[in-house]
């Protein structure tokens, strides 16, 4: 019967990023006896913990319909100032934590503002975003004269260098975000409304959903999502360069989440997958680097494994 | 002496999904002949045409030209076969003229060079010919949708066609145009091509047409002569039962107003709309396409902004803005596009159910198995035919989805219920279940609003009917005067209402 046919393919694209994570891994682990190390992978899930927060949150920016552009430049921001507000109040234990409330709260803020354009205004997220790329990668210049954000305080590097249970704190914050967003996106009703949003947004209208609100919060969690990562990154270095931290960020969040099987015409998608779509392009990157690829074709890799996904997707949505 | 078929369809079967929506129709139509094709929606009138212009490839069956067998891959085969259509849905390209719409892959060329001026003189001779006063120049997304209709037609006949294919053309056409059109497509007829016409007007078929073909649920039910048939024995071969069966018994147990509009206005498109509704009754919206009755119903909801007019509910006004406010009020609306503005396709059935009401499923998290209890209740209550409740709504059929729809906004416990075009595009079985079920609500209390284009809906359906026509409300009837005859009038604006 059609139907089970249909049953099987739409099985067989939910497990689809789980099946390229596993041939990916049986690969390298074959191909590069320091794979499978525990150190070498620990060091992959730390590595992809950055921008795989920042995807998480992109998930229901693009399951809503929508994109962000400007999560790179927000993070920079965020974490730049983060820094100026620790070294302002005396670099304590108390300046660290008002200097994670303002990345938190200047993510949010920043996510909130694109929300707020492309609902308000209803213009296009792709060109809003665009725009407040430039803006808020223009004012983390600004504010440092495009030198470095240098933080007085020692102890905030704990959080990004840190471990907690073998395991590094920002991969913890990961996998702990992740988890909490896939309920959200899966058991609340903000979640069935995003899905529902970027599904068909008049069907939502004309159930009685506020479509404005609901697209506005997806922004706003990217926003907090890439919060998140400006103390995460910035604390590990412990300096948020204004000129190149998130760089490029956008670019793998959003291929986190469509190799993840999120659908980039909106309305389908997990954070599960865009988790391991996060670890796939870190096992990528990592085997790359492993078998001496120029660290300059590796953007072709890349590139190539994100033309690849959508174009399984968009042969999975015609054959439909 | 039996005319040689010019077009013959032997056995045409046509699947979809495993669904038979053809079942071995078999067609033959004669040079100089007009045949009309009549069935309710669903009946497989269009999945035909579609077939015989090359839009869809059947699952089974032949076409046979001129007695040889041909295959119509495509669109452009059909037309170098000399088969022309005119389609249901407009498809004319807004951004072009109307002469190069006419003209639109068939241009005449003079050298490497577009003929212009042939075109245009062309057009303007057939839209002449069709009685149409459309410039030839103009944007075809300037034109009304009758005259857009004109120009669908010209298009069809400027080409020497062998095989025109009229499907359903007079939906939107005025009385005089229906006439030219006629006439013309007869002068065609005269010249030797044969001719389908497809349509669910009886009267119009009685009138132009030579033999008549009638399908249901996509069987071939008759082939006959016009001339040996009244209106009432197609109708009565189309639904297959009497009419009296296929409509519940009306009671008229109309209570307190549950919903009072007073001078509800929309700009440009409703104005000074006054109505009472009352608990327990089927009130009908019947016009013409455009006469402003989705955008009442939308006001009424706060899906549209409306500049005037005060709404009661149960007595108390309520100033609705949103549709939230409405809901909360026991207000629901089923648009009449199911499927742009009704059911999320990528949804299941369940998911779909609980939408609008989500929030009795959610004390924070979303209680699933309590979700798939109603959905399951409703499958049963309106015997909704799926594979599980986790089918996506875009695999189930439109009969199906419409329960799924209206188990959505039951879900809500409403106590006013308005329905627009509840039945467009389903079978007569699923329509029939829907009617007896709004029958049954209204007996239960709920005050329900019945938006139809079909006046045989309306006048079967519902207690009383407002005619709308542009933008007002040109008639309240009920009783004796609710006949097709004296709707017409109204909507047309042949007739107005006396007031005293």
């Amino acid at each position: 019967m059609t139907w089970s046919i249909r049953g099987r393919q739409v099985e067989y694209a939910r497990f689809a990023p789980l099946i390229a994570l596993a041939v990916l891994f049986i690969i390298s682990a074959l191909s590069s006896p320091y794979f499978l190390k525990l150190q070498n992978l620990l060091n992959i899930l730390r590595q992809v913990s950055y921008t795989g927060t920042i995807a998480l949150g992109m998930t229901f920016v693009i399951i809503g319909g929508g994109i962000d552009l400007s999560v790179g430049s927000l993070a920079a921001m965020a974490g730049g100032l983060a820094i100026l507000v620790i070294n302002a109040a005396g670099a304590g234990a108390d300046a660290i934590a008002l200097g994670i409330v303002t990345a938190l709260a200047v993510g949010t803020a920043g996510g909130a503002l694109n929300g707020f354009l492309v609902t308000r205004f209803n213009m296009a997220p792709f060109v809003v975003t665009l725009g407040t790329m430039s803006i808020f990668r223009s004012l983390t210049l600004y504010f440092i004269n495009a030198g470095e954000y240098r933080s007085a305080s020692d102890a905030y590097r704990a959080i990004g260098a840190g471990k907690f249970l073998g395991l590094f704190i920002p991969v913890w914050l990961f996998l702990g975000l992740a988890a909490l967003l896939q309920v959200v996106l899966t058991r609340t009703r903000y979640g069935r409304y995003v899905l529902a949003v970027g599904s068909s947004e008049q069907v939502a209208r004309y159930s009685a959903i506020k479509v404005r609100l609901i697209r506005f919060g997806t922004y706003s969690i990217t926003g907090f999502t890439v919060g998140v990562t400006a103390v995460m990154f910035g604390s590990r270095l412990n300096a948020v360069s204004s000129s190149n931290m998130g760089l490029y960020y956008e670019m793998d969040a959003i291929a986190a989440v469509v190799i993840g099987g999120t659908s980039m015409a909106g309305g389908a998608g997990t954070v599960l997958g865009t988790v391991l779509g996060a670890i796939i392009l870190g096992i990528i990157n990592n085997m790359l680097n492993m078998m001496g690829v120029s660290p300059y074709l590796q953007g072709t890799v890349k590139g190539l494994v994100i033309i690849l996904a959508v174009l399984l997707q968009y042969r999975g949505n015609r054959n439909n | 002496m039996e005319p040689v078929p010019l077009l013959e369809a032997v056995d045409l079967s046509k699947e979809f999904s495993g669904v038979g929506v053809l079942n071995r129709v078999r067609v033959s139509v004669a040079a100089g002949e007009i045949l009309g094709v009549i069935g309710e929606n669903g009946a497989g009138k269009s999945t035909l045409v579609k077939i015989l212009s090359g839009l869809y490839q059947p699952s089974a069956g032949s076409i046979r030209l001129e007695g040889r067998p041909v295959q119509v891959r495509d669109p452009s085969a059909a037309r170098r076969l000399g088969i022309s259509t005119v389609p249901q849905e407009l498809e004319l390209v807004d951004s072009l003229t109307v002469a190069e719409n006419v003209f639109l892959g068939a241009e005449l060329t003079r050298g490497p060079l577009l003929d212009r001026p042939a075109m245009v003189s062309r057009t303007a001779r057939m839209l002449g010919e069709l009685g149409t006063a459309v410039d030839p120049h103009a944007q075809a997304g300037g034109l009304s949708v009758a005259q857009k209709q004109m120009v669908e037609i010209a298009r069809a006949l400027v080409h020497e066609s062998r095989v025109l294919i009229l499907d359903e053309p007079t939906t939107v056409l005025s009385a005089n145009e229906v006439e030219s059109l006629f006439r013309l497509i007869r002068q065609v007829r005269d010249r030797g091509v044969a001719v389908l016409f497809i349509s669910h007007k009886l009267h119009e078929v009685k009138a132009l047409c030579d033999r008549v073909l009638i399908l249901r649920d996509g069987d071939p039910v008759s082939v006959a002569p016009t001339a040996e048939m009244t209106p009432d024995d197609m109708a009565r071969g189309m639904v297959g039962r009497e009419l009296s069966q296929v409509f519940p018994e009306k009671h008229d147990s109309a209570g307190e107003p549950a919903l009072e509009v007073e001078g509800l206005t929309v700009p440009g498109l409703v104005h000074d709309v006054s109505f009472a509704l009352r608990a327990g009754e089927i009130l009908g919206f019947a016009g013409l396409v455009g006469a402003g009755r989705t955008e009442v119903a939308e006001a009424v909801m706060g899906l549209r902004h409306r500049t005037g007019g005060v709404l009661r509910v149960g007595g108390q006004e309520a100033d609705i803005r949103h549709p939230r406010q409405a809901v909360d009020l026991g207000l629901a609306y089923l648009s009449e596009d199911r499927q742009g503005r009704g059911v999320v396709l990528d949804f299941g059935i369940t998911e779909n159910v609980t939408l609008i009401s989500l929030a009795r499923y959610a004390r924070g998290l979303i209680d699933r198995a309590r979700e798939r209890g109603a959905a399951e209740k409703y499958i049963a209550r309106f015997n909704v035919r799926a594979a599980s409740l986790g089918s996506a709504l875009r695999f189930l059929s439109g009969g199906n989805q419409q329960k799924v729809y209206l188990a959505k906004w039951m879900d809500t416990e409403p106590r006013i219920l308005i329905l627009d075009e509840p039945t467009r595009g389903i079978d007569v079985s699923a329509k029939m279940e829907i009617y007896r079920f709004v029958r049954a609500l209204a007996d239960s209390g709920i005050a329900c609003v019945v938006i139809s284009s079909e006046l045989e809906e309306v006048i079967g359906l519902c207690n009383r009917v407002c005619v709308m026509r542009q933008g007002r409300i040109a008639a309240t009837l009920a009783g004796d005067e609710l006949n097709e005859e004296e709707m017409m009038y109204y909507a047309t604006g042949l007739k107005r209402e006396m007031r005293a």
